[in-house]
């Protein structure tokens, strides 16, 4: 488990490259990049998150159960984020009844039935 | 005869084993999933209102820009960095205790809890008291007029709502710091015992990570107007 | 105890180590916290059943009998949130669970002792302030809290009600954690996953929803509570939010949380199925796997409950889609014990009549849901008495039958005495006719269009609703005699011994009770679960 003892070096050099995200995440979003702004914000912010997570919470040297935690919380999130999304997000594609007015139906035939 | 109410005392204090465990391996490596697992509920908690902010930024994307281009995005970022130097010094801490540097232990646990609250006084003071006074906080005081307004007030609710919650599991941190620190103080910790220091580190590293996603997500989508 | 019988059973077990309040109060014993969630999931479940039984009461009549429609909406509320977030979400978990998983896994304890204390404080700290908000004056929004009624507009004591269940939530959670982090860490030298008793496995993925889920349904009644607060229009379509976001968030717990309360059952079955068939499980890691697959494809299903709401139609055929596929696990678990049966020794003890019982209703809800699950009959039957029935036949036919048969099966051990047998399958019997008579009218009453949730209701639906109220007062007293018998047992009933079933298991090869640490030593398992054939060869040889 993670009873491993990481070298003083390492958190440093952790702590420095977190700061440098920082800053580079930061300046990034002044520049207008359309959607990419959002991308590459969210990009940096999983970097970070996965360096403190690697070496600040031990994860590197964890046992896989604990691992497999993480996943499956990761997981079941993008689950949620993913179906809800599916709906708010495909609601305006197709109205059933504008469809039908569209083919110059006065009715759609499986109404009438 | 076994006392019933008296099962639990740690019956060894070196190595301090409760007597539900067989050993110390076992011990430390149950605190240590039950812990993760505490993240992931964590996760799946701060998750539902991420997923509820992904949905509505989607669909008032410009509402939501708006809302944040209003925010105090330098001293959000000077907050970033302040977590961040907690963050390493929670690692320090962990890291003496496991080498069994009481006093160094005892500063780094003083220093986490001074950036903790360096951060927490940015917050209250010089972002939502600053919002609350210019009419930015919907259901309390709201005067924002411009386009949209509605939306708007949904992106603030959304930004407390969400440095909320984050600013109470900080305020929760500091607790536990205070009796860690006592402990730590008494000389309860040793290279045998540090798993609360080690508990509480993960803890205080994944509120950490949560505001890593909150400064992007809340302050950096309205920068580039 | 009495002394007498103290002098007659000298032996120090977990009740009798210590009688204070105190010793009760502030135990960490598993065991004794499996007593004490027993003893208050039995206070809410009578609370629960009182409302039933005043609308039930009320449907004798097609104009209402005995209450204002408003009174009805908070009668039926609190028969939903207490049965649903007070009694039988805790249910099996918190009782069985507590009692058992420690002792089947070979272990001293759970791995942490005083959470599990903590849980049922927090539990109870939420059931009371759900008991307030129905003294306060009760709750009109039914257990889902839909917004904006919830809300904007609510006239009720909401706020209290879902306080308490975001409150009662963080047990659950709590729960969960100990229970996998116990069956993890915890288990027997030898107790490799595969030898584990599929109760054990069905706890895992129970807990599993515990911890995916919980959270979520604890945020989104957050949601709901500073919704009202501040006045802010997080779900008000009229300041741009969407109310159905809200449906999505409630569901994504809520509907997990059904399997929560019938996964649970699940493993007690596989239990009593394999000890009074006295038969090996057949395809053991069938069921095994078909619980988690239940758990993690219960998570893909939600959006079946929003088929009429403005979900889009393309999310609605995807989640129906889903929705069919979790029927595959539970379908393989009903064929793996009907399987099992197959050829078996049967004997007809009351747990053994709960589990057969639980079988046939188990399968009328499960089926009847994959109706529900296609969107054109959903459309038809959609918020009426169908649904009720439906999900009745789950959680009552299901996860009450369930959790009914495992107390019987494991009060020897719980209490160290037997019950009288007689009493126990009558009032078995008594329970299944009672329930059909109850439930199966309501599947007709539905499909002819009588919506749920209303006090009153036109006068062609009468004699199916007298018939229906005519099986609620059977199937309440199917539930009152065990209440009797089982409280007379715990005291005077006959000494049991350490395994009267003639079950394997490792909770059958300790004493009954328990001793505080529940084995004299820790056990080795050499074997895998349900050697059933073993056994019979042993006595053949004998």
């Amino acid at each position: 488990m993670s009873e491993h003892i990481a070298p003083l070096k390492l958190y440093f050099t952790v702590f420095i490259t977190l700061l440098v995200l920082t800053l580079v995440t930061w300046r990034i979003a002044y520049i207008d990049l359309g959607r990419w702004n959002t991308v590459v914000a969210l990009a940096i912010a999983i970097g970070k998150a996965t360096l403190v997570g690697t070496f600040f919470m031990h994860l590197r040297w964890s046992a896989s159960t604990v691992r497999l935690v993480l996943f499956a919380a990761i997981f079941w999130l993008a689950i949620m984020i993913t179906l809800t999304a599916g709906d708010f997000f495909s609601r305006s594609t197709v109205q059933p009844w504008q469809a039908s007015s569209a083919a110059s139906q006065p009715m759609p035939s499986a109404a009438l039935r | 005869m076994i006392d019933s109410r008296r099962k639990y005392k740690l019956h060894n204090s070196q190595t301090a084993v409760y007597e539900q465990f067989d050993d110390r391996t076992q011990q430390h490596e149950a605190s240590s999933l039950g812990m993760w697992i505490f993240l992931a509920t964590e996760i799946m908690f701060f998750g539902a209102v991420f997923t509820a902010y992904t949905i509505y930024r989607n669909l008032f994307t410009t509402a939501f820009e708006a809302g944040s281009h209003l925010l105090n995005t330098p001293v959000g970022a000077f907050n970033t960095v302040v977590l961040i130097g907690s963050s390493l010094t929670m690692a320090l801490a962990v890291h003496a205790a496991q080498k069994g540097k009481r006093k160094q232990l005892m500063a780094y646990l003083v220093s986490t809890m001074c950036l903790g609250s360096v951060f927490l006084f940015v917050k209250f003071v010089l972002e939502w008291m600053h919002e609350y006074k210019d009419g930015l906080a919907p259901g309390l005081h709201w005067t924002y007029a411009g386009p949209q307004s509605g939306h708007v007030a949904m992106f603030f609710c959304f930004y407390f709502i969400l440095t909320g919650i984050h600013a109470t599991h900080m305020i929760v941190g500091e607790g536990i710091m205070v009796v860690l620190l006592y402990m730590a103080w008494k000389g309860r910790f040793s290279t045998e015992r540090y798993n609360p220091i080690e508990m509480f580190g993960l803890y205080w590293h994944f509120v950490d990570i949560v505001w890593i996603f909150l400064f992007p997500l809340l302050y950096l989508l309205g920068a580039h107007f | 105890m009495s002394s007498a019988e103290v002098a007659i059973e000298p032996r120090i077990h977990y009740l009798n180590v210590d009688y204070s309040i105190k010793s009760w109060l502030l135990t960490t014993d598993h065991k004794r916290i499996a007593w004490l969630y027993l003893m208050s999931i039995t206070f809410f479940f009578t609370i629960g059943g009182l409302a039933a039984t005043l609308m039930r009461l009320n449907l004798l009549e097609p104009q209402g009998l005995l209450v204002e429609p408003e009174t009805y909406n908070k009668l039926f509320s609190i028969h939903g949130i207490i049965m649903v977030f007070l009694f039988l979400v805790p249910s099996i978990p918190a009782v069985l669970g507590n009692f058992l998983l420690p002792i089947m896994l070979g272990a001293r304890d759970v791995a942490f002792p005083r959470l599990n204390l903590l849980s049922w404080y927090i539990f109870m700290t939420g059931g009371s302030l759900v008991i307030y908000a129905v003294i306060a004056g009760g709750v009109d929004t039914g257990w889902t809290f839909y917004t904006p009624l919830s809300s904007l507009y609510l006239n009720t004591h909401v706020m209290a009600a879902a306080g308490g269940v975001f409150i009662a939530g963080f047990s659950s959670i709590l729960t969960g954690l100990n229970f996998v982090v116990t069956i993890h860490k915890m288990r027997a030298p030898g107790l490799t996953w595969f030898r584990l008793p599929l109760f054990v496995w069905s706890m895992y993925a129970a807990s599993i929803i515990f911890i995916i889920g919980t959270p979520v349904i604890a945020i989104s009644l957050a949601l709901i509570v500073i919704e009202h607060f501040f006045h802010v229009g997080l779900f008000d379509p009229a300041l741009g939010g969407d109310p159905v976001l809200f449906q999505h968030l409630f569901w994504f717990y809520s509907h997990p949380a059904v399997y929560v309360m019938v996964l649970p059952s699940m493993g007690v079955i596989s239990e009593l199925i394999t000890a009074f068939s006295k038969k090996k499980i057949f395809g053991y890691h069938f069921v095994a796997f078909s619980s988690i697959a239940i758990a993690a494809i219960g998570f893909l299903v939600w959006g079946h409950h929003m088929f009429v709401s403005s979900q889009s139609v393309y999310a609605g055929l995807v989640f129906s889609a889903l929705s069919m596929a979790v029927a595959i696990p539970s379908a393989i678990k009903v064929f793996n014990w009907t399987a099992t049966l197959y050829k078996g020794s049967i004997s007809y003890e009351a747990p053994m009549l709960y589990a057969l019982g639980f079988i046939g209703l188990f399968t009328i809800g499960g089926l009847t849901g994959l109706y529900l699950a296609s969107i054109g009959v959903d459309q038809h039957v959609h918020d009426t008495y169908f649904v009720i029935a439906h999900f009745h036949y789950i959680m009552v036919g299901g996860a009450v039958m369930g959790y009914l048969g495992g107390i019987h099966y494991w009060w020897p051990k719980m209490t160290g005495r037997l019950y009288p047998d007689g009493w126990a399958r009558v009032s078995a019997i008594i329970i299944f006719i009672g329930f059909n008579l109850t439930f199966f009218p309501q599947f007709i009453l539905g499909y002819l269009g009588m919506p749920r949730r209303y006090a009153v209701y036109p006068a062609e639906f009468h004699t199916l609703n007298v018939v229906s109220t005519a099986g609620a007062s059977i199937l309440g007293l199917g539930y009152v005699i065990p209440l009797i018998y089982l409280a007379w047992s715990a005291r005077y009933g006959p000494i049991a011994g350490p395994n009267p079933w003639k079950a394997t298991g490792l909770e059958w090869t300790t004493t009954s009770p328990p001793p505080t640490h529940n084995f004299e030593e820790t056990p080795v398992v050499t074997e895998e679960p349900y050697g059933y054939d073993r056994l019979a060869e042993e006595i053949q040889v004998a």
